[in-house]
């Protein structure tokens, strides 16, 4: 999900967690092969009750969260999701559904209407049935077009998004015509973001330099036909860039997920990070686990940081990057994100720019890449877990 | 985009919601996965923008609220901006 700090705050340490993210569950019938969810996600096998998400919700409010993201898996897999949706509503946070559409039926939306619910952000995989349905494993394209429908006609902002990698950034002009077709107010184009089963399958996924120039070109064009009708988010693939995304406005700023089992991140990837002892929401209230959790305030500020962060004129724009992507490519999360050229681990990203530019996307369609979809097979085996 | 006119009605725009957050000490507007924290004087206009109201009575109860006079100019010129946002949805 992209982030945008909103203007005028600070990251300061304990300023309120303005977002909330609830990953509800991570049943979910799609597999995409792209999905940030943690590879692991198979071992988490209880989730929490609706009287504990309630409390969260109640806790965290109190705490200045606002935004309330219901993510998972599919959130839909859960049938107390109008209840979760009627208590924020009440307590006054902006309430998000972010969904495959897939459970989204005339009975249901009508119900989290009437709950309250704000806003439906409806995932696509590509303007193709052919490719949505390859990079989901499932045969959703259908349903989806019809949940876009269902949306619209009960007088939602329509928000679509599409995730962006080497298998569908070339229809990015299809893409932008069938969001504009459907009525789309909202159409964000996000490029893959190399975490969990995406960094899995990083070499298949990540586009080449001239790919995103492209849909890049694409967008701008669009963008000049269509005004103001339709706003188009273009989220550049960090891995162009020489300089890092501010990830999260920096980690325990104003970010606070909760994953189904109930352990509070301050990010949706940032289980992976060791030597953190992420707390639970069962065991201590949402106040302390914000403000004063060792795992919380451990990358708040930029004490933790070191060079080239650490006498960086620019620390304080990116905060050092992303501390998932130091660790994933560096072995170590206090590390500059190697997406910034002043780190010295730069290389490791150009690399695989590098690489992906020697494969022609075309013979990647062609040749049918080998990509690990998310789901709970996999999982185990990726995991080495046999629960 | 055109000057925005004194009769005009302006009411919060459609997905936008506009509330009172004590923990930030201002008024804030949200929409899809996102917020605007608002300064003081674009939350007093925007907190009058209830599609019940045209824009020279806004200006009006402005005005009375602030013990000021002359606020037309700047609070069309915020409207004219708010609208272009979507922050405001405009009926003549």
């Amino acid at each position: 999900m992209n982030v945008p700090p909103p203007p005028g705050l600070d990251a300061k340490a304990a300023s309120p967690p303005l977002w909330l993210l609830l990953e509800l569950t991570y049943r979910c019938p799609l597999h995409c092969a792209f999905c940030y969810n943690p590879t692991d996600f198979a071992k988490t096998s209880t989730e929490l009750g609706t009287d504990d998400w309630i409390r969260v919700l109640r806790e965290a409010r109190k705490l200045g969260a606002v935004q309330l993201g219901l993510s998972g898996g599919e959130p839909l897999s859960r049938d107390d999701l109008e209840d979760i949706v009627a208590e924020a509503h009440t307590l006054g946070f902006y309430t998000n559904l972010v969904t495959s559409g897939v459970g989204l039926n005339e009975r249901r939306i009508s119900a989290l209407k009437q709950a309250g619910l704000d806003h439906i952000q409806l995932s696509f995989q590509d303007s193709t049935r052919e490719l949505n349905d390859f990079l989901s494993s499932t045969r959703t394209f259908d349903l989806k077009a019809k949940v876009a429908a269902l949306i619209k006609q009960h007088d939602y902002p329509m928000v679509l998004n599409v995730v962006l990698h080497r298998l569908n950034i070339d229809h990015v002009e299809a893409i932008l015509e069938m969001a504009e077709r459907m009525g789309a107010d909202y159409l964000e184009l996000a490029n893959t973001q190399y975490y969990g089963w995406a960094w899995h399958n990083r070499d298949q996924l990540l586009p080449s330099r001239e790919q995103v120039e492209r849909a890049e070109q694409a967008t701008a064009r669009f963008r000049e036909r269509v005004g103001e009708r339709m706003k188009v988010y273009f989220v550049v693939p960090d891995y162009f860039e020489r300089r890092p995304k501010p990830c999260m406005n920096g980690l325990g700023s104003i970010f606070l997920t909760v994953t189904p089992d109930g352990t509070a991140l301050p990010c949706h990837a940032a289980k992976m990070l060791p030597g953190l002892d992420f707390p639970n929401v069962k065991q201590h209230p949402v106040d302390w686990i914000w403000r004063d959790s060792p795992a919380f305030n451990h990358y708040r500020g930029d004490s933790w940081m070191k060079e080239p962060c650490r006498s960086c004129p620019e620390k304080h724009k990116d905060f050092g990057g992303c501390r998932c992507q130091a660790y994933l490519m560096t072995g170590d999360a206090a590390n500059a994100d190697p997406v910034c050229d002043k780190s010295p681990h730069h290389h490791l990203v150009e690399e695989a720019v590098a690489r992906a530019g020697r494969t022609s996307p075309d013979r990647t369609r062609t040749e049918k890449p080998v990509l690990i979809f998310r789901d709970a097979r996999n999982s185990r085996t990726i995991s080495g877990c046999n629960g | 985009m055109s000057d925005i006119g004194l009769a005009a009605k302006p009411s919060i725009g459609k997905g936008f919601r506009l509330q009172w957050e004590p923990a930030q000490n201002a008024h804030v507007l949200l929409y899809p996965e996102g917020m605007v924290k608002l300064n003081g004087s674009a939350g007093e206009i925007l907190k009058r923008c209830d599609g019940n109201r045209s824009v020279s009575a806004i200006v009006d109860d402005l005005e009375q609220a602030f013990g000021a006079s002359g606020l037309s100019k700047d609070v069309t010129n915020f409207m004219t901006y708010a609208a272009a946002k979507k922050w405001i949805e405009l009926r003549e």
